[in-house]
C-alpha cells in the first residue's frame, strides 16, 4: 500500500474500515487496558442528542408553511413536506463536508477523524429551511477548510465549525440568511395574520429604533400568552427560524441526554443559561425600549439561545478548557447572545456571534485561570525557601 | 501528628480475578533475570561476566553515574546469558539458579548512623529498594530528602491486598521504619495507611496517616501533593511498605533476601492467589499451568503501570503483583462490540455506556485492545476528574509534547510520576499514551533543569 499508485485511495478504505470495525490495535505501551469510549462514541452520542432537534425541526418547518399559507394539513402532510425540505439540507452538509475532509485526509495521509459528524449534523440545523443547497456545500467546504484544515483537523480549530459555516452563510448571502426567510415557501403567499416570514428576533428588531406605538404594539402582542411567539409556543418550538432552533423543549432533551451520558459539560450550559438570564434581567431594569422588556425566560426561549447553549458552546475543542474558564467562558457568553441581539438590530442571532467571540477569548480565559495556578505554586516554594 | 486524608477523585477499574487470600512459597523458578531497565535513569556497568557464579545480595552490575549505587543479584546461581539489544544496550542478565540458596552475609548492620546505614546498604544492594520524588529514579545517596514518605497500600486494579501481604512481617515491618527514622536525620518520616487497614505501627519518629479514597489513593505521589507539595529543589525518598519490610530483614539478618508476597491476578487465571516468590523471577513459574485461555498477555505489575508484552517475562524489581488479561487483538464490529453497540461488555470512566448503571459490585473482564484510535486532544474534563493534583493534567502533558520546560516547571512537573497519569490515559477518549509523554519530560527536565 505504502506508495503505492492508490495511496490516497488507501484512506477512504481505512476510514471506511475502522468505521465499520473497530481496529485490532492492542496496547504497546503505558496502560495496558483502555476505556471503551473512543471519538467515534462521543461523537456519536452528540448526533444522538441532535435527532430531537431534527425531527421537530422537519415537522415544524412543514407546520409553519401550512400555517403560513392558511391552509390545514395533516401532522404526516407537515412533517413530509419538512422532510423534503431538510434531508437535502442534511445529505448536502454531510457530503460536501466529508468530501473535503477525506481529500485533506488522503493528502496529510492520517485517518479520517470523527469531527465532521456531528458538524455535517449542527449545520442543516442552524440555517434556514429554503437556503439554496449549493450556498449551504460552499458554506461547509469554506468551514471545513478555513476553521478546521488550516488549524490541523479535528481539535485543532480555534472557531467552531459550524457556526463558522453559519457566519459565512450570513456575511455572504444576506438575503438568504435574515429578513422574511425564516418560514419555507414564497412569503408573498402567506395569508396568516402575522405571518410575514421573519423570525420573533426579527420582529423584535423592529421595535429597538423606534417607540412608535403603531409599530411596537402589534409587535409586542405576538409575545403575549395568547400571540404567535408566547413564551408556550417559544418553549414548544411553534414559532419559525432555523430548522433545528426553534424548540427549547427539544433543546433541553438534547442537553439531558448530553448530560446524562456526560458528554457535553454542565459546567458551560449552566453558566451559559444563568449568564442569559442575568443579561435579560439587567435589561428589563433597564427597559429603553420594547424589546428590553421581555421577560428573561422569555428572551432565552427565542431564537437560536437554547441550541447556541446546548450544542455550540460546549463544543470541547473551541470552549475554553479548564473548569473555572468554563464558567466564565459559558456566563460571558450567555450574557453576550442576549446583549448583542438587544444592541444590534442587524445580528438578531446574537448566539452566534457570541459564541464565535467567546470562542476566540476562551485560550485567554484558560491562561488566567493556569496563572493563578502557577503563581499559587511559585508562592508556595517562596514561602518555603524564606 | 497522625491525619486522615480523603481522595476525591480518581477510578476503581473494577476487573474480574481478584487474588483469593492464601499464600504459598514459589517453586525455584527455571531461571531468573535482572534487567536493568526495571530501573529507570541507570546506566548498568557489568561487575560479573557470563559463566560467574553470584550469591543472593551479590553486585551483578553498578550505575555508570554513581558507582556507589549497584544492584544485587536476587538469586545464588550461575550467570547464564548476558542480553543486549540495539548498540549492545544490556537488556537481561540471566541467571540460572542453584538448588541450594547461598546468601553473601553482611554481618551486623549498622542502622544508628545514618551515614554508615546508607553505606551498607549501597554495598549490599539495597539501596535501589529506595525511590524519590521528582522523577522517580533511585535517589543519589548524597540528595537531603525533605521527608521520606511510605506508601502503605496500592490501589491499583486488583492490587494486593495490603493486610495480608504484611501478615507476619510486622517486626521486619518495624525494624524497617526505625531505619528510616535513622535515615531521614530528623525530617518526618509518613506511613501512609488504607483507612481501616490493620498494618500500623508504633515506631517512634512515624507518623501515621490514613488515606481514603478510589486508585490512585494508594500512589506515593498523590500522598505526597496531600501532605506537602513538592516543589522545585526538593526530594522525598518513597517506599512501600513491603519493601520496607525487606529493608528491615536486610539489617535485622545481614541477608538481602526480596522474597515479597506476590498477588497472581487477572481474569485468565484459574486459581488467582499470592505467592511469595523473588524478582526476577520468570513468570511462568507461577502462572505456568493456571492460566485458562491460550491468548493473553502477563504483565509484571498492574494493568495501568505493568510491564510485559507477551506471555512470560520476569518479575519487576519493583512489582508485587502479576496480572494476566486477555489479548484484544481482534477487530470489533460497530454494532455488535464495537462502537455503536449497546456496550454491555465495555466498563467505562464516562457515561457513554450503560454499564455505569450497574451495580458496583459487578466486575469486568477487559482485554488490551485500544478501543479507538489515536487522536488529537478533543473531549475534556476528563483527565481532571481522575487525577488528584492540583495541576492541570492536560496542559502539563500539553507542555511535554511541546517540549517547553519552563512551562512544565511552572505546571508542577516535579510533583508527578508517570504512575499518576496512568488513569489519564486509561479513561482518554483520544488515545493519548500520556505515561511514556510525561516520562520523556521528567528525562528531558532532569537532564536541563536541576
Amino acid at each position: 500500500m505504502e506508495g503505492g499508485k492508490l495511496k490516497r485511495f488507501y484512506v477512504v478504505y481505512d476510514g471506511l474500515e475502522t468505521f465499520a470495525f473497530v481496529p485490532p490495535h492492542t496496547t504497546h505501551q503505558g496502560a495496558h487496558l483502555r476505556d471503551g469510549i473512543d471519538l467515534k462514541r462521543t461523537m456519536f452520542m452528540v448526533v444522538t442528542a441532535l435527532i430531537p432537534c431534527l425531527l421537530f425541526g422537519m415537522w415544524n418547518v412543514g407546520y409553519q408553511h401550512y400555517v403560513a399559507l392558511g391552509q390545514a394539513a395533516t401532522f404526516g402532510e407537515q412533517f413530509i413536506y419538512g422532510a423534503i425540505k431538510v434531508l437535502p439540507l442534511v445529505i448536502v452538509a454531510y457530503a460536501s463536508g466529508l468530501a473535503v475532509e477525506f481529500l485533506f485526509a488522503g493528502i496529510k495521509g492520517h485517518s479520517i477523524h470523527e469531527g465532521y459528524l456531528v458538524s455535517g449534523m449542527l449545520i442543516p440545523l442552524i440555517v434556514p429551511a429554503d437556503l439554496p443547497l449549493w450556498m449551504l456545500a460552499i458554506s461547509c467546504i469554506f468551514s471545513v477548510i478555513v476553521a478546521k484544515e488550516v488549524f490541523g483537523g479535528t481539535g485543532m480549530n480555534i472557531l467552531n465549525i459550524a457556526l463558522t459555516a453559519r457566519a459565512f452563510l450570513f456575511f455572504s448571502y444576506p438575503t438568504k440568511m435574515s429578513g422574511n426567510v425564516w418560514v419555507s415557501g414564497n412569503a408573498a403567499d402567506f395569508t396568516a395574520d402575522g405571518y410575514t416570514g421573519a423570525s420573533a428576533l426579527g420582529e423584535l428588531a423592529n421595535t429597538v429604533t423606534t417607540k412608535d406605538p403603531s409599530i411596537v404594539d402589534p409587535i409586542m402582542k405576538m409575545f403575549e400568552p395568547d400571540g404567535m411567539y408566547s413564551i408556550s409556543n417559544a418553549f414548544l418550538g411553534l414559532i419559525p427560524g432555523s430548522v433545528g432552533e426553534t424548540s427549547a423543549l427539544a433543546c433541553l432533551i438534547g442537553a439531558a441526554i448530553l448530560l446524562f451520558t456526560g458528554i457535553a459539560s454542565f459546567r458551560v450550559i449552566a453558566s451559559f443559561f444563568i449568564g442569559g438570564l442575568t443579561m435579560a434581567f439587567i435589561f428589563n431594569m433597564i427597559g429603553l425600549n420594547a424589546y428590553m422588556t421581555v421577560d428573561p425566560l422569555h428572551q432565552v426561549m427565542l431564537g437560536g439561545f437554547m441550541f447556541g447553549m446546548v450544542f455550540m458552546a460546549t463544543d470541547p475543542v473551541t470552549a475554553a478548557q479548564t473548569p473555572m474558564g468554563k464558567i466564565i467562558y459559558g456566563f460571558f457568553g450567555g450574557f453576550l447572545s442576549i446583549m448583542i441581539r438587544v444592541f444590534n438590530p442587524a445580528y438578531p442571532e446574537g448566539v452566534m456571534m457570541a459564541v464565535l467571540f467567546m470562542n476566540v477569548m476562551a485560550p485567554t480565559i484558560d491562561y488566567f485561570v493556569i496563572q493563578s495556578n502557577i503563581k499559587r505554586r511559585l508562592k508556595r516554594a517562596a514561602i518555603l525557601a524564606a | 501528628m497522625s491525619k486522615s486524608y480523603s481522595v476525591k477523585k480518581g477510578l476503581d477499574i473494577r476487573l474480574k480475578g481478584a487474588a483469593e487470600l492464601k499464600a504459598e512459597k514459589a517453586p525455584i523458578a527455571e531461571e531468573y533475570a535482572l534487567v536493568p531497565d526495571d530501573f529507570h535513569g541507570v546506566v548498568p556497568k557489568l561487575l560479573v561476566k557470563e559463566g560467574d557464579s553470584v550469591k543472593v545480595g551479590t553486585a551483578v552490575f553498578y550505575d555508570k553515574s554513581d558507582e556507589r549505587v549497584r544492584f544485587a543479584s536476587p538469586v545464588s546461581g550461575k550467570i547464564a546469558e548476558i542480553v543486549r539489544g540495539e548498540k549492545r544496550k544490556i537488556l537481561h542478565i540471566r541467571i540460572q539458579p542453584d538448588r541450594m540458596q547461598q546468601f553473601e552475609d553482611r554481618g551486623l548492620v549498622n542502622a544508628v548512623d545514618p551515614k554508615s546505614l546508607i553505606t551498607s546498604l549501597c554495598e549490599a544492594g539495597a539501596w535501589p529498594l529506595f525511590r524519590q520524588r521528582p522523577f522517580d529514579v533511585i535517589p543519589n545517596p548524597d540528595s537531603q530528602p525533605k521527608a521520606i514518605v511510605v506508601t502503605g497500600f496500592d490501589s491499583a486494579p486488583l492490587a494486593p491486598n495490603a493486610d495480608f501481604a504484611l501478615s507476619g512481617r510486622e517486626s521486619d515491618l518495624e525494624t524497617g521504619l526505625k531505619a528510616l527514622v535513622v535515615l531521614a536525620n530528623g525530617k518526618p518520616v509518613y506511613f501512609n495507611k488504607k483507612s481501616g487497614s490493620q498494618v500500623d505501627t508504633k515506631v517512634q519518629g512515624v507518623t501515621v496517616n490514613s488515606f481514603s479514597g478510589q486508585h490512585p489513593a494508594g500512589n506515593v505521589g498523590v500522598q505526597i501533593a496531600a501532605i506537602s507539595p513538592m516543589n522545585k529543589g526538593e526530594v522525598v525518598w518513597t517506599l512501600d511498605a513491603q519493601t520496607v519490610a525487606i529493608l528491615g530483614r536486610f539489617i535485622s539478618t545481614g541477608h538481602l533476601d526480596l522474597t515479597r508476597r506476590v498477588a497472581l491476578t487477572g481474569s485468565e487465571v484459574a486459581n488467582p492467589t499470592y505467592w511469595d516468590m523473588l524478582p526476577g523471577a520468570k513468570l511462568s513459574s507461577v502462572t505456568g499451568g493456571n492460566i485458562t485461555s491460550d491468548h493473553y498477555r502477563t504483565i509484571s505489575g498492574n494493568v495501568l503501570t505493568g510491564h510485559g508484552h507477551g506471555k512470560d517475562g520476569y518479575l519487576g524489581f519493583y512489582d508485587h503483583q502479576i496480572t494476566v488479561v486477555p489479548e484484544g487483538d481482534e477487530p470489533k464490529f460497530l454494532l455488535t462490540t464495537g462502537w455503536l453497540g449497546a456496550g454491555l461488555d465495555k466498563f467505562s470512566a464516562s457515561r457513554a455506556f450503560p454499564t455505569w448503571l450497574m451495580p458496583k459490585s459487578k466486575t469486568w473482564k477487559l482485554d488490551t485492545n485500544t478501543n479507538g484510535e489515536e487522536r488529537a486532544f478533543v473531549v475534556t474534563g476528563q483527565y481532571e476528574g481522575v487525577f488528584p493534583f492540583d495541576i492541570y493534567p492536560v496542559q502539563l502533558l500539553k507542555a511535554a509534547i511541546t517540549n517547553d520546560l519552563e512551562a512544565l516547571e511552572n505546571l508542577g512537573i516535579y510533583e508527578v510520576a508517570p504512575e499518576d497519569f496512568a488513569l489519564c490515559e486509561y479513561v482518554c477518549t483520544s488515545k493519548i499514551n500520556s505515561q511514556s509523554i510525561i516520562r520523556e519530560a521528567l528525562d528531558e527536565v532532569r537532564r536541563e533543569c536541576v
